[in-house]
């Protein structure tokens, strides 16, 4: 008697335990047939051109303002605090490449991503939630329209198209930023400044940069768009479909940022 | 408006389903329902909140899948068509839904554009525009085309969703609970309008109520859903005058104008 009770408990564990290992493995399902999905969807006609534009202008004007802050005060922070480092060693000179290799490699597609994740990811969510429960999808569904191409491909072409465009502009606005510490602190010239900013950058840094933000671009919408088409349970559903955008989309963030960091490290 | 009688062909099932079950996890909501909706009828399907009426219409849309029986719309099996196929078949038949489901972000005249553009091919800007403001004319909202969602009332909400629905010309209507929520004398209009439509839309409805002014008014035949399967059906006066126990309350706690 003693030992049912108390193997009752390791059970219940264990079943929950089960229980979670299932729905995990189930929603990896669902998450790549959506992403099949979209593939299957995105690049046949008619291919809503008008809504790609509206939604690539929604995704820019969401974020710009923050975007421009954001990065201009990472620009200027950097700098800061990487000089005291670099003039123990008198390199202080070494600050404008130092700059432009952190910005350009890292911060600015990351910097970039979690802003949009935060701003787009969860406002994607949130939109596409709100249209589920109110049935809004499966009006379109029912009146003979495509409401996954009109909705969910449209929207994560736009992040995917404007996510680099936004890293490209914060990397430019961070190393204003930097340039305005620079000219402060050891009154360098703007155009010494940029000549130090590009010289020790390479090709493979433009590149590496491009697709990460590219990959970071279509996470976010992809995964804003999956919690907020798949949300259920009303209001509720709304709220747990933004957050669980954004939470979603900056823990992949990271993640892809070490794997693109590991594979770009082997071409250099 | 009273209702004109009208003229059923009972030869021509445009709907027929046979032995449907569906369950939401272990609870079973449809247990075996046999239903067929003839060319030009309005028929009232009535029940309790909670009894699968709205799963019912949403299954015979292809919304949900059932787990058993067969279903017929327009002479398509729904278990042997493909997803195409289902597209074209939806285009057929207009869904009202319970709140309307109109799109927030968009104007009424979007709203009615949206499935027109996107299922005629080739259609023209002035074509697009006679078809908004006819079917807009037909509900009674000329005046709201510039609107958005959000500022309509209840009742024009309902008007503007059954617009669209309008718009591509179906030879079905489904209507979730087309009054709920609606004062008396709005409900009046929108069981008008029902009326109205299949007059001269010459269509075949499905009305998903539990409001017994609404089943009386609109339809041809009521069909009384208990515990997941059809307990009586006939004219509204036949459901009503019934001596089944399981169906007479239902009847008796409601105010029937």
């Amino acid at each position: 008697m003693d030992t049912a009770e108390s193997t009752t408990p390791v059970l219940k564990k264990n079943s929950k335990f089960k229980q979670s290992a299932i729905n995990f493995f189930t929603d990896l399902y669902k998450i790549n047939q959506f992403i099949l999905r979209f593939f299957r969807e995105a690049f046949v006609a008619p291919f809503e051109l008008k809504e790609i534009m509206r939604q690539c202008f929604e995704v820019g004007v969401r974020s710009f303002t923050l975007i421009t802050v954001t990065g201009f005060i990472v620009g200027v922070i950097f700098t800061k605090q990487s000089r005291p480092s670099l003039s123990e060693f008198g390199a202080t000179s070494w600050l404008p490449s130092l700059v432009s290799i952190a910005i350009m490699r890292a911060l600015a597609p990351l910097v970039t991503a979690l802003i949009a994740s935060g701003k787009v990811g969860s406002s994607i969510g949130a939109e596409l939630g709100s249209m589920r429960v109110t049935e809004q999808i499966d009006a379109m569904e029912v009146s003979g329209t495509k409401p996954f191409k009109f909705l969910v491909c449209t929207r994560v072409l736009a992040t995917t198209l404007t996510i680099p465009i936004l890293a490209t502009y914060t990397g430019f606005i961070a190393i204003v930023g930097g340039f305005l510490n620079v000219y402060q602190n050891e009154g360098t010239s703007w155009s010494t400044f940029i000549q130090q900013v590009f010289e020790p950058l390479t090709f493979i840094d433009f590149v590496a940069s491009l697709i990460k933000s590219i990959v970071f671009g279509f996470t976010i919408g992809i995964v804003g768009c999956y919690q907020g088409y798949n949300s259920t349970k009303g209001t509720e559903g709304v709220g747990k479909a933004a957050n669980g955008a954004v939470v979603t989309a900056m823990f992949l963030v990271f993640i892809e940022e070490v794997i693109i960091v590991q594979i770009t490290s082997w071409f250099r | 408006m009273k209702k004109v009688k009208t003229k059923v062909d009972h030869s021509n099932a445009v709907i027929s389903i046979r032995g449907l079950k569906k369950s939401f996890e272990d609870y079973a909501v449809l247990r075996g329902i046999d239903l067929d909706l003839y060319q030009g009828e309005n028929l009232v399907v009535l029940g309790r909140s909670g009894t699968g009426k709205s799963v019912l219409i949403k299954i015979i849309s292809g919304l949900l899948k059932p787990d058993e029986g067969e279903i017929t719309v327009l002479g398509h099996n729904l278990a042997h068509i493909t997803e195409e196929q289902l597209q074209e078949l939806r285009i057929r038949i207009g869904f009202s839904f319970q709140n309307s489901a109109l799109y927030d972000s968009m104007t009424v005249r979007k709203n009615l554009e949206f499935p027109l553009v996107r299922n005629r091919k080739g259609i023209t800007r002035k074509e697009i525009n006679t078809s908004v403001e006819t079917v807009l004319e037909a509900v009674g909202l000329s005046h709201t085309i510039n609107q958005m969602p959000a500022e309509l009332s209840g009742g024009q909400r309902k008007r503007i969703g059954i617009a669209r629905t309008l718009i591509l010309n179906p030879e079905i209507m489904l209507y979730d609970e087309p009054t709920a929520g609606l004062d008396p004398i709005t409900c009046i209009e929108i069981n008008d309008l029902i009326n109205e439509v299949q007059q001269r839309y010459n269509t075949s409805s499905i009305i998903i109520t539990h409001d017994l002014t609404c089943a009386k008014q609109t339809g041809d035949r009521i069909s009384m859903l208990l515990d997941g399967q059809f307990q009586r059906t006939g004219t509204f006066d036949e459901v009503f005058n019934t001596t089944d126990d399981r169906v007479k309350p239902f009847f008796d706690y409601n105010f029937i104008q």
